[in-house]
């Protein structure tokens, strides 16, 4: 646990000039190295100030900002956003650059040889699904709203920085499109592992995309910090829970797989149990138990065949696991913040 | 049940996209056909115009039958050509200048910090169009003599509205958010000034000075009022001698001048044009 934070915050704010309250009061986060942290809140909580604090497109007027241990809240702005990727939800596009110039523009300030730039962009387009012999020529208006975000990201990926910024990324793309979006950039992350941290004001986004979730309050005060499953096992307070919103126990299901469960015996096609009913529903080892409550829901059973890797029957999955599973999750979340504050 | 149903949603709004997309290119394939065709169409009216003059001027008999007085006031060699000349150096100078003074401050106008005083500046630059063009070449008169120079500095200030203005205006619409990301990116605020704003405030900015080229061109015909010379003069011995042709000669020249150098602006603003919008 000894690992020293990428970003760490160290009592940041921001007080507008002309204003008493502060839009971001001593916050102090530390973001790992190689994960995606989320911002999550309610719409003027200030987390997108909070963003724009770490790449000072906005000032702080106290606190300490630390990158890989340098205090970079003097440095000089412009050269360090050459080293932080950020993505907007507007994407801002140059629109009178074609894709590839688009995506050159930090290489091209960094100064590097025009090969390494022209192998880069195809490289950067080929990794965000754009071909780019095809649409390495075109301009940002002949694109859809999502192969122009995959731009912002690739433009963002520029020079590899080791940080990315994402100022709710996905919000104004439609939520088919958002998807599969989600998806592939987690399966970028997967490769990159670049440290994120990324905004939204979309909890289940928060869930999806986050390895922690900071839920900010009024001046991005940090309610909870923590990762998604123990979160919405363990909301610790009414802020977050009225945040995180109804179905929390539904959400919690999707972080469990069936394959990690101790499962009932399977008794065969004809031979069942007490319950007399035969189970119906089939799905695989490595669905989640949400998979599995969405079959037993389906076919109007308490319980679901779980099947193994060649397709035979390798146990069943009961409403009780589920349950159970809630349950063991919640205890362990409980136990954690005790000792937290036993600790404290 | 949901795997079925997605791709025809998707694939709907594909088709939907297209049919959008062929409907915007087929407009703005057709706006361009007739700008392009315009672009064409304005030569050939100007040189069929001077075509027109020319022989006009043939058949008038200069330095031959035509009166003396005719021959005088339209000799190519004494009047017409020096005064082209004068009304060009005149339109050229004044142009220069509107530009050289109305592009810098009109990026500076825009610039945070200085922003606040930017309607304050269109004022006062607003109320030197506002001034008849006569009174406002008369106070120069006053306060600088006669002489071409006088007219120039009179036509920079009448003309120089319409590039400021445009400048401001062409700076203040470029998107917030590409200015945001390239700032995000590391750009520096003078970079971001070279490479986003100015290309793509372009077309504005030189709608603005097209229109103060002619507005100087126009007005360089009121020149000869105080002594500046330029195509006036001609225009101002037909009225004075009651001859027709001499009249016709000197306008039909300022039109054509006029002409020729608002067809250079729209092929300027044609070319200068960024790519990509």
């Amino acid at each position: 646990m000894a690992v020293e934070p990428k970003i760490r915050l160290d009592h940041v704010s921001k007080v507008y000039p002309g204003t008493d309250t502060p839009a971001v009061s001593e916050l102090t986060l530390d973001i790992d190295p190689g994960e995606i942290l989320v911002l999550v809140g309610p719409s003027g909580c200030g987390k997108s100030t909070t963003l724009r604090l770490i790449n000072r497109m906005i000032e702080p007027t106290g606190g300490r900002i630390y990158l890989d241990g340098d205090d970079v809240t003097d440095v000089n702005p412009d050269q360090l956003r050459r080293r932080i990727g950020y993505v907007i939800q507007q994407i801002g596009l140059f629109p009178h650059q074609t894709i590839a110039e688009n995506v050159a523009t930090v290489p091209k300030m960094l100064k590097w040889e025009k090969k390494k730039i022209s192998a880069r962009v195809d490289e950067l387009l080929d990794m965000v699904g754009l071909d780019p012999r095809v649409y390495g020529g075109r301009y940002p208006k002949e694109l859809s709203g999502g192969q122009a975000q995959r731009v912002g990201v690739a433009r963002a990926l520029g020079a590899d920085p080791s940080i990315m910024l994402m100022d709710e990324p996905f919000g104004a793309i439609d939520p088919i499109t958002r998807e599969s979006l989600q998806n592939e950039f987690l399966r970028l992350q997967d490769e990159l592992r670049k440290t994120i941290v990324f905004v939204t004001h979309d909890i289940d986004e928060a869930i999806k995309m986050g390895d922690r979730i900071a839920i900010l309050g009024k001046q991005s005060v940090v309610h909870q910090a923590d990762t998604p499953e123990r979160i919405l096992a363990y909301p610790v307070d009414d802020f977050v829970r009225s945040f995180i919103g109804a179905g929390t126990a539904m959400k919690g299901l999707a972080f469990e797989r069936v394959g990690d469960l101790d499962l009932a015996p399977f008794d065969g096609p004809n031979g069942n149990g007490e319950s007399g009913a035969e189970p119906t529903g089939t799905i695989t080892a490595d669905a989640t138990l949400y998979e599995a409550l969405e079959e037993m829901l389906r076919t109007a059973d308490g319980k679901t065949i779980v099947l193994d890797d060649s397709g035979e029957p390798a146990g069943v999955v009961e409403l009780s696991h589920l349950s159970d599973a809630l349950r063991t999750a919640q205890d362990e979340a409980r136990r954690h913040y005790d000792e937290l504050e036993a600790a404290s | 049940m949901s795997e079925s149903v997605a791709p025809v949603i998707t694939k709907r709004r594909a088709d939907q996209d297209d049919a959008a997309k062929a409907a915007v290119v087929s407009v703005t394939s057709t706006t361009r056909l007739w700008r392009r065709f315009s672009l064409l169409l304005a030569p050939v009216l100007i040189v069929a115009l001077a075509l027109v003059l020319w022989f006009y001027y043939q058949s008038l008999g200069v330095g031959t039958t035509a009166q003396i007085q005719v021959s005088s006031a339209l000799d190519w060699d004494t009047k017409l050509r020096p005064q082209l000349t004068q009304h060009l150096t005149i339109a050229f100078w004044s142009t220069l200048l509107v530009i050289a003074i109305a592009v810098p401050l009109g990026v500076l106008l825009t610039r945070s910090g200085v922003r606040k005083i930017g309607p304050a500046v269109l004022t006062v630059a607003n109320s030197g169009q506002a001034l008849p063009a006569y009174g406002l070449l008369i106070i120069f008169l006053a306060l600088l003599g006669q002489g071409a120079r006088t007219v120039i500095v009179a036509l920079v200030v009448y003309a120089i509205l319409p590039v400021l203005r445009n400048t401001m205006v062409g700076l203040d619409s470029v998107d917030r958010s590409t200015l945001e990301a390239g700032r995000g990116m590391g750009m520096t605020r003078l970079q971001t000034l070279l490479r986003i704003e100015l290309p793509l405030a372009v077309p504005v900015i030189v709608a603005g000075i097209r229109t103060a080229m002619i507005i100087n061109i126009g007005m360089a015909t009121l020149a000869f009022l105080i002594g500046g010379g330029g195509l006036g003069i001609t225009i101002n011995s037909g009225l004075k001698l009651n001859q027709d042709p001499v009249l016709l000669v000197g306008a039909i020249m300022v039109a054509l001048v006029a002409l020729t150098f608002d067809w250079l602006g729209a092929l300027a603003e044609r070319f200068l044009h960024p790519r990509g919008l």
